[in-house]
């Protein structure tokens, strides 16, 4: 078993759809997540706020030094995303293939370090 | 006794072994170069071994391990113990013969190493390296990078596999039409750099040929419902049988019209044209049952001026229509010069972005010749002559140039 993030990518400032484009969005997210939990693979999901949103915090030196924005300043950001359990990763491809369909937006796969060992 | 040779025929059987037996594919990969370094030390003064297959599998497990027993420290061996009982156990339980073609731990590896998660150049490479036997500056060499990239892109790509948490097996029946075609590609890929090595003296190297033939048989057996599949080993068998008298005695390049056809391999042929017909009665065209018809009408003349080249240039609008790519459109080329003439054919060459390929200019050169327009037939030859890295290519291509310079003074 394996834990992977699904990281789902929003481009900045790109038109928002039209309302019912979104309800639909919403419905089928919704949908894919409950089947998820059902299944056992569903760790932790959520939406989150736009990047602009966001503050980036750096511990330099004795310091902590506080900024406005996101860390990057790429185009695409990270506008959502699930940590699930799968066997493997075929199985969480297949997965992130329907969470894309669900949310509308390219899925980033990426597999967990295993934790070190004690 | 050239046991690399056999070493290599070998390797891939025991490596996918020991990766199902360890579920790791650097463990497999170091355990089948120690059982080559104690065959090195032990074949030359005990003699072959009865199955050297079973013998190299056997070794490699055994030297993997003593290895794991060796490196494991305090606090993992619980874990280490864990792994070499499940190995020991999936070993001892194995039965002597497969079961069925879906056993075949070459079969699983091949598509682990062509999953659609790794880039195409690190499938081909990966392939190569644990299935063919093949060391990473021969594969850097047939890709045309330096050996430091090419070791780079393997690591990489082991890393993945292991990281990522790649399956380890045959995929279901739903996936396998898309999980089929980056496999039939690398397959194809193995069996073109056996034909004609990009480098070095050999034209051909059997071993790679028999290699792709031998995993085209395997997903024939495991898939007779998929007409690729198929169509992939007619095209390979028809390609092979033309192979002995492709080169003369002396290495150097027989090209199609001027073979020996008595001396084709008519088991070989009979078999490819058997799987033609199949698959024309299943009538689900593809590139590779389409490139197989092309060889199966070639296989069909008895002499090359009895070639239907009407009907290979059918053959190639289809393909055309199926994969539209430059190359397919420079052999269709080929079979267009015979059907209307050099002067058609050129244009179409001439149309191509091909300039980095020695075959555009070397196909290119001939139609020149038979033009007339030797002087720039010369030229031609001397662009195809400074892209080929082939010695038995090269020495035709040196041939062609000195004739053509002759011809234009």
């Amino acid at each position: 078993m394996t834990q992977y993030l699904m990281a789902v990518y929003m481009v900045e400032g790109e038109a928002v759809p039209a309302d019912d484009v979104i309800q639909q969005m919403y419905k089928d997210v919704d949908a894919f997540n409950q089947e998820i939990q059902a299944a056992g693979k569903w760790v932790f999901g959520g939406g989150l706020q736009p990047a602009d949103i966001a503050t980036v915090v750096k511990a330099q030196g004795g310091d902590v030094i506080t900024t406005d924005g996101p860390f990057p300043e790429a185009k695409e950001q990270i506008g959502g995303f699930w940590i699930v359990n799968c066997a493997d990763l075929d199985e969480a491809l297949a997965l992130a293939g329907r969470a894309s369909r669900a949310c509308q937006a390219p899925v980033e796969v990426r597999p967990f370090q295993d934790e070190p060992e004690a | 006794m050239d046991i690399a040779a056999i070493f290599r025929a070998e390797s891939g059987r025991s490596v996918a072994t020991l990766v199902r037996l360890f579920g790791s594919i650097d463990i497999a990969e170091e355990a089948v170069q120690d059982a080559f370094a104690v065959a090195l030390e032990r074949w030359p003064a005990d003699g072959l071994p009865p199955n050297p297959g079973a013998w190299i599998t056997t070794t490699a497990r055994n030297r993997a391990i003593d290895r794991l027993r060796r490196e494991s420290s305090r606090h993992d061996r619980h874990a280490q113990a864990a792994l070499l009982s499940a190995a020991s156990e999936k070993y001892e339980s194995e039965p002597i013969e497969p079961v069925g073609p879906v056993s075949d731990d070459r079969l699983r590896l091949i598509f682990t190493c062509c999953h659609p998660a790794l880039a195409p150049e690190a499938q081909i490479a990966l392939t190569l390296r644990l299935l063919g036997g093949l060391q990473t500056p021969e594969i850097a060499r047939a890709f045309l990078v330096q050996e430091a990239t090419m070791a780079a892109r393997l690591t990489r790509a082991k890393k993945k596999i292991a990281a990522a948490n790649i399956p380890y097996r045959v995929p279901g029946d739903a996936e396998l039409p898309d999980r089929l075609k980056p496999v039939l590609a690398v397959v194809y890929l193995i069996f073109n750099e056996g034909y004609t090595a990009s480098s070095g003296d050999d034209l051909i190297r059997e071993d790679l040929c028999g290699e792709a033939i031998r995993l085209a048989r395997l997903l024939a057996r495991l898939m007779p419902d998929e007409p690729e599949v198929l169509g992939l080993l007619a095209l390979l068998l028809l390609t092979e049988s033309r192979r002995a008298v492709r080169t003369a005695v002396d290495g150097s390049l027989v090209l199609l019209p001027d073979q020996d056809r008595t001396r084709w391999d008519g088991e070989l042929i009979a078999e490819g044209q058997t799987l033609v017909r199949a698959c024309l009665r299943r009538n689900q065209p593809g590139p590779y049952q389409i490139q197989a018809a092309i060889n199966a009408v070639h296989s069909d003349s008895p002499t090359a001026a009895d070639t239907d080249w009407g009907q290979i240039l059918a053959l190639y609008d289809q393909l055309l229509a199926v994969s539209p790519t430059p190359v397919v459109a420079l052999n269709r080329a080929v079979a267009l010069a015979e059907v209307k003439g050099p002067a058609v054919a050129l244009a179409a060459v001439d149309d191509l972005d091909l300039g980095a390929y020695h075959l555009f200019h070397s196909i290119r050169a001939d139609l020149l010749t038979r033009l007339g327009c030797h002087a720039d037939a010369a030229t031609a030859y001397d662009a195809a002559l400074a892209l080929a890295s082939n010695a038995a290519e090269r020495s035709f291509l040196e041939g062609c140039a000195v004739a053509a310079r002759q011809r234009a003074s």
